[in-house]
């Protein structure tokens, strides 16, 4: 019997619990004396559920976390041959073993006897556990249910109950979010911190050399050299430029098109069509932005180049625009953020209160020296707000660069170079067989937690910014 | 007060009673007003009015009555609601203000507007005053501005306050200082006529005493038309008083005969159960 079915039937009892007590609590009330009752039946009802489900559920989730390690630990104990090897061999073999047991024993499969009579014993203790688990759980939720249906009377404050219930509940929920975060956030600054304690802070944040791959060998003379990742960051920061300047302007003024002129139907129509262009998976601007716009642009520059040979325009002659260029992956990610601040600075204008166009209108002003006068400027701080989350949107961004700007570590101002950022080099470090211990795999971390940080400050500012924005009109 | 049949009442209010038309210093003249929202809702019956020059109107009636409709004409603040339609002649000093000839944006500057909520903007108290000098080019040069922006701050009673403080933002003055603040805003730009719609609803009472003892002040220079719900307010500072019933101008005519001696019964009601 697996856990899953297992899970169904303890539903299944619970809902049959509901209605048994859901019943009893109607019984009262129709009886002849009219009993008052505390709580709606519903919640009884509720009541004998949540006793019919929970504990047993408890126990059940506890069971399977642990069982399979109590098992491990028995079968060891039970063979000199395993307790006295080390940790490694232990699990090598442990794993043998489990194969045979999956397989099927009947199937003669190993030659080695020792690892059948294992296999046979982690059978043999399994359905123990199994059996076990099975009776405790169906005699929790019988007895849960036996304790409600005892427990209920008309005086009986189950909505208060359920009410507690629901609030531990929740709280559950939000902890398991939060602590998953956090646990996150430890590992990558644990590992942060091992990474350096072999490469200083300095070197990281200013060396200008980044090339990982070479200190894997640790007679390497230059093995310290290679993890500058000032270039990372600076091809970030070029790239989440280059996006900003296509999507700033064409976003801001499309918002203020569709908040202040736009006829309500237009709005209505477009506002949906950009949040879904919005929701867009980035390898799908990462694909546009490799096949097309970068080979565009290569080839554009190609035609200027020809052009600036046969004129001698100084310009133009040795212009080489590499189909991987910062300027190509800044456009793409420009329009793949452009929706996102467009749908922003919409909703901040809109949020601007009528009152002050009316004041604006009624000192004489125009509709355009009303939008630009008082209603730009009232929303300018939320806009702003709206640009740090777009930019930290950009900087998070993996896809569209790793497609189209490539992973060659390059400082450059030159837009129409190769670049590589932070997102990027974690990829390319990650990717493919690793030791999870070697230096290499440990910058990934480091470079993970520079790119926390700094997008966790653009949030907070942006955050800070958005609220004092709202503070003004509630 | 029960209305048994709209016949009755159409008949009942069918003519302005009192004095709607005056004889001389017309400042805005209305002559069969009405005003339609969404073609066939319509807001104003009917309205015949003179405003007289250096005058304060007081209109008042019961809520949805079609004071603030009527005063948003003036002004013609109307032209910025869709399907607002509004029909008959208003002149402004003998000028059709729907004649081609106008700009409603200069009408605007001449006919200032407070709101019932202070709204100021959300920029420097002297920002907020200059604002409109600004916007239509009344100075040459820096120092015109600061006098412009004295003297209106002086006017609205709100010098003293926030001479030390102009550079901090209007929106964190109190309400009845955000509503001067308002005031000052309006009468920078110079204009004939300000129409004030509930201008001290939002206020507290000490806060209302001192802009009702503004627009007395005001009313030498300015033609002030306010809607108030506040019968007290209306008789304390108002010349002539115009009672307003669905719509229709019931009843014009001196503040002191008005709320002695109502000529019509819709009026007398309208005082006497509100002054209980
Ligand atoms: N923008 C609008 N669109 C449609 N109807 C409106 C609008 N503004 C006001 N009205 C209607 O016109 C009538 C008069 O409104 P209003 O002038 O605001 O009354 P008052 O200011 O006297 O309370 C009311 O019945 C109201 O529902
Ligand atoms: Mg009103």
């Amino acid at each position: 019997m697996s856990n899953l079915e297992i899970l169904l039937i303890l539903i299944i009892a619970a809902v049959i619990a509901y209605y048994a007590t859901k019943r009893q609590a109607q019984s009262w009330q129709a009886s002849r004396d009219k009993t008052k009752l505390d709580s709606l039946p519903n919640y009884y009802g509720y009541f004998g559920a949540i006793c019919t489900l929970l504990p047993a559920l408890i126990v059940l989730s506890f069971w399977s976390f642990i069982e399979g390690n109590i098992i491990s630990a028995l079968v060891v104990s039970k063979f000199e041959r395993l307790s006295a090897s080390n940790a490694s061999d232990l699990s090598l073999v442990m794993n043998e073993i489990k194969i045979i047991v999956e397989s099927g024993l009947s199937e003669k499969n190993s030659n080695d006897l020792f690892y059948e009579k294992a296999a046979v014993l982690i059978e043999r203790y399994s359905s123990v556990s199994l059996f076990l688990k099975v009776a405790s759980v169906f005699a929790l939720s019988i007895l849960g249910f036996m304790y409600a249906y005892l427990k209920i009377t008309p005086r009986f404050k189950a909505r208060k109950k359920v009410e507690k219930t629901a609030v531990y509940f929740l709280l559950l929920s939000a902890l398991v979010a939060i602590l998953t975060t956090a646990g996150i956030i430890f590992s990558v600054l644990f590992e942060s911190i091992a990474f350096f304690s072999q490469i200083s802070i300095f070197d990281f944040v200013f060396g200008t050399h980044w090339s990982p791959q070479i200190a894997i060998r640790e007679d390497q003379v230059s093995s310290t050299g290679g993890f500058g990742a000032f270039p990372l960051f600076w091809g970030t920061i070029l790239i989440s430029i280059i996006a900003m300047i296509v999507a700033a302007p064409l976003g801001l003024i499309s918002a203020i098109y569709l908040a202040e002129y736009a006829q309500p139907k237009i709005r209505n129509v477009v506002k949906p069509i950009l949040e879904i262009l919005a929701g867009v998976p980035t390898v799908v601007y990462g694909f546009f932005a490799a096949l097309t716009v970068g080979p565009m642009m290569s080839g554009l520059g190609d035609r200027l180049n020809e052009f600036g040979m046969s004129f001698e325009i100084e310009l133009f002659a040795g212009l080489v625009v590499s189909s991987e260029s910062a300027l190509a992956a800044g456009l793409v990610m420009g329009m793949m953020i452009m929706p996102f601040i467009l749908s922003l600075s919409d909703d901040v204008i809109s949020a601007v209160p009528d009152s002050l166009r009316d004041g604006s209108i009624a000192m004489g002003s125009t509709k355009s020296e009303t939008v630009w006068k008082v209603v730009f400027p009232a929303a300018l701080p939320g806009i702003v707000g709206g640009f740090l989350l777009a930019i930290s949107r950009a900087i998070g961004e993996t896809m569209i660069v790793l497609m189209a700007a490539g992973v060659a570590a390059n400082l450059t101002a030159n837009p129409l170079n190769s670049v590589t950022t932070v997102t990027t080099q974690i990829v390319v470090l990650l990717t493919g067989d690793q030791e999870f211990d070697s230096i290499k795999t440990l910058s990934a971390f480091a470079l993970a937690l520079g790119l926390f940080v700094t997008t966790l400050i653009l949030n907070i500012l942006a955050l800070q910014i958005v609220r004092r924005y709202r503070e003004q009109y509630e | 007060m029960e209305i048994s049949d709209n016949m009755d009442l159409d008949q009942e209010i069918s003519k302005t009673v009192g004095s709607p038309l005056l004889e001389s210093k017309v400042r805005i003249a209305c002559r069969d007003v009405n005003v339609f929202y969404n073609k066939n809702v319509q807001a104003i019956f009917n309205v015949n009015l003179d405003i007289g020059k250096n005058q304060i109107l007081a209109m008042i009636g019961p809520s949805g009555c079609g004071k603030s409709t009527l005063l948003r004409c003036f002004n013609r603040m109307n032209d910025t609601i869709e399907d607002c339609v509004v029909d008959g002649l208003i002149e402004l000093d003998g000028e059709n203000i729907h004649s081609k000839k106008i700009d409603p944006v200069v009408l605007r500057a001449n006919v200032g507007m407070v709101f019932q909520k202070p709204n100021p903007f959300p920029k420097s108290i002297y920002d907020n005053v200059a604002y409109g000098p600004r916007l239509h080019g009344l100075t040459q040069n820096n120092s015109e501005l600061d006098d412009i922006v004295e003297e209106s701050l002086t006017k609205a009673g709100l010098w003293k306050e926030t001479k030390d403080r102009l550079n901090k933002p209007g929106t964190g003055l109190s309400g009845g200082q955000q509503q001067r603040l308002c005031i000052a805003r309006a009468i920078a730009v110079k204009p004939e006529v300000i129409l004030m719609d509930e201008p001290t609803s939002a206020l507290d009472p000490i806060a209302t005493a001192t802009i009702e003892e503004l627009m007395s002040e005001l009313k030498s220079a300015y033609t002030i038309v306010i809607v108030t719900h506040s019968m007290q307010q209306a008789a304390r500072i108002s010349d002539r008083t115009a009672y307003f019933h669905l719509g229709r101008l019931v009843e014009v005519d001196e503040t002191g005969h008005i709320f002695t001696n109502p000529n019509h019964s819709l009026t007398e009601n309208y005082i006497t159960g509100r002054f209980g």
